[in-house]
């Protein structure tokens, strides 16, 4: 068995929490963010595919879920970043029998707004959202989801039925957005009462009927708190963006050497900044032309940019899942990846240079990072009261329904969205 | 090894005596509709209850009855 270290984090620090699948690691440094001490491993053994720092009200609290394939998937938690862990006796996210389902796996842990500092939500498999008002102490499914009238149609992917993303809303406390795969992504307005499908303009490549109501593969969608109203998502084949909260989607998969991929994530401080890592195609998950290349845009999607200093530009045939990329709350933004092939890669100035953090390690599924004490001290001046400043992007002209791209991609060549 | 007071007359009977005592155990063994987890192997005496009468398998008086994780993984 491996030697379990421990690291403890001060405030300032910045750690990036390590989901695998033999384990979970944490991994902590200074700001500078140029060494890092490594904990774990954490459930050893058990995939981890979840991760949550959770800091509001002054908590410093990690959760993961550890599945087992003979004791089934349970929520762990600790508050000294794994030194003691808090597995409880009772497993707290379980379906009710009456629902005639049972827990698979836990797929997304997501702290609630700052402003509901006791709430937290869990996205699960066979999807489903869980929420916890009591700071996880008991949890309960999210009836109007549970018993969607779309539920029985709803056919799993390669990686089973998922609910992996989890967006609360940064400004209405009653809308939230969460994607599943395959069954696409899904808002309420009602506080979880009710929920759409938002999957207007997402294409489905895998069914009969490119552009459904629902069944789309949505693997990320993203949200920056100072532009609620716009998202973006990373779909089985397609790149998106919505200025209207999801209501319709526009392509922007505009100078991308696929639009296929998994991961995403917004810059923290700027909201027209969104990273991806695209992959060739779903029949070749790996990184097109044997390049490790993160993308950047930096106007919400009209343009693309690779960022691949510090990144292996042959024989680099990585593959980033939907949940293993992240950025710090820092100024310059650290943005951290792991790879399948069990590497995380960080750059600590908004991408423009990275470095292997950490390799050798299992499959890595998950990765998150968080600076370790108070946000709104690390805001950048140029971000504060800037909610009323003019976005630098333009609108996105929509494709005309029902025409989609073809199935199969070039692996050379950028993909552009026609205007 | 544990010892069950009583005389369960079934493996249901025995592990719902088992959670009585120890009900950090339910949730490991058995999911939320009661049934064994699929990587879980239970036996009374040398019989595996997957081929007998599952959870309605008899236990002998003095039986033993074995709950043995399968070695699943990858």
């Amino acid at each position: 068995m491996p030697k379990v270290k421990h690291v403890s984090a001060k405030n300032g620090d910045v750690i990036v929490l390590v989901g695998t699948m033999k384990g979970a690691f944490v991994l902590r440094s200074n700001k500078s963010r140029k060494k890092w001490e490594v904990g774990g491993p954490y459930s050893i053994g058990s995939p981890v595919y979840a991760m949550a720092f959770d800091q509001r009200q002054g908590r410093r609290r990690l959760w993961w879920a550890q599945q087992s394939f003979q004791w089934g998937t349970v929520l762990c938690s600790s508050d000294d970043y794994g030194k003691t862990v808090t597995e409880p006796e009772t497993y707290s996210v379980k379906f009710p029998e009456e629902s005639k389902l049972t827990l698979k796996n836990i797929w997304q842990i997501t702290p609630g707004r700052n402003d509901e500092p006791d709430t937290l939500y869990c996205g699960v498999e066979p999807a489903a959202l869980f929420e916890s008002h009591d700071a996880g102490k008991t949890w309960s499914p999210v009836e109007g989801l549970l018993n969607h009238p779309h539920r029985p149609k709803w056919q799993p992917g390669g990686g089973g039925l998922c609910l992996h993303t989890i967006v609360p809303d940064a400004t209405n406390p009653k809308r939230m957005m969460i994607a599943i795969s395959t069954a696409g992504a899904y808002r309420t307005d009602d506080g979880g009462a009710t929920w759409q499908a938002r999957n207007n303009g997402v294409r489905a490549e895998f069914m009969p009927d490119k552009h459904p109501e629902f069944g789309q593969c949505v693997h990320k969608v993203v949200q920056h708190r100072e532009r609620p109203n716009r998202l973006f998502l990373q779909n089985h084949w397609g790149l998106y963006r919505s200025d209207d909260a999801g209501n319709s989607w526009n392509d922007i998969a505009n100078g991308v050497p696929s639009d296929f991929g998994f991961c995403m994530a917004t810059h923290p401080h700027d909201p027209e900044t969104v990273y991806i890592v695209p992959i060739e195609s779903d029949q070749y998950r790996c990184t097109p032309e044997g390049k490790l290349r993160v993308y950047r845009t930096t106007n919400a999607g009209e343009s693309w940019e690779p960022l691949t200093r510090g990144l292996p530009q042959k024989n680099a045939n990585e593959t980033i899942l939907r949940d293993a990329l992240a950025t710090d709350t820092c100024d310059p933004a650290g943005v951290y990846f792991g790879t399948r092939s069990g590497k995380v890669y960080g750059s600590s100035d908004d991408g423009k240079s990275w470095r292997v953090i950490i390799e050798g390690l299992p499959a890595v599924v998950c990765v998150k990072a968080a600076w370790v004490g108070d946000d709104r001290k690390n805001l950048p001046r140029r971000h504060k009261g800037t909610e009323n400043k003019r976005a630098k992007s333009r609108p996105v002209k929509s494709r005309a329904a029902g025409k989609s791209r073809p199935a199969k991609r070039k692996a050379a060549g950028s993909v552009r969205a026609a205007r | 090894m544990l010892a069950i007071a009583g005389s369960p007359a079934t493996v249901a009977e025995a592990l719902t005596a088992l959670w009585k005592e120890y009900p950090g155990l339910r949730d490991r063994i058995v999911d939320e509709q009661g049934t064994v987890r699929q990587h879980i192997n239970i036996f009374v005496g040398d019989e595996a209850i997957r081929f007998a009468d599952g959870l309605s398998t008899k236990v002998p008086a003095d039986a033993e009855v074995l709950i043995v994780p399968a070695v699943s993984g990858g």
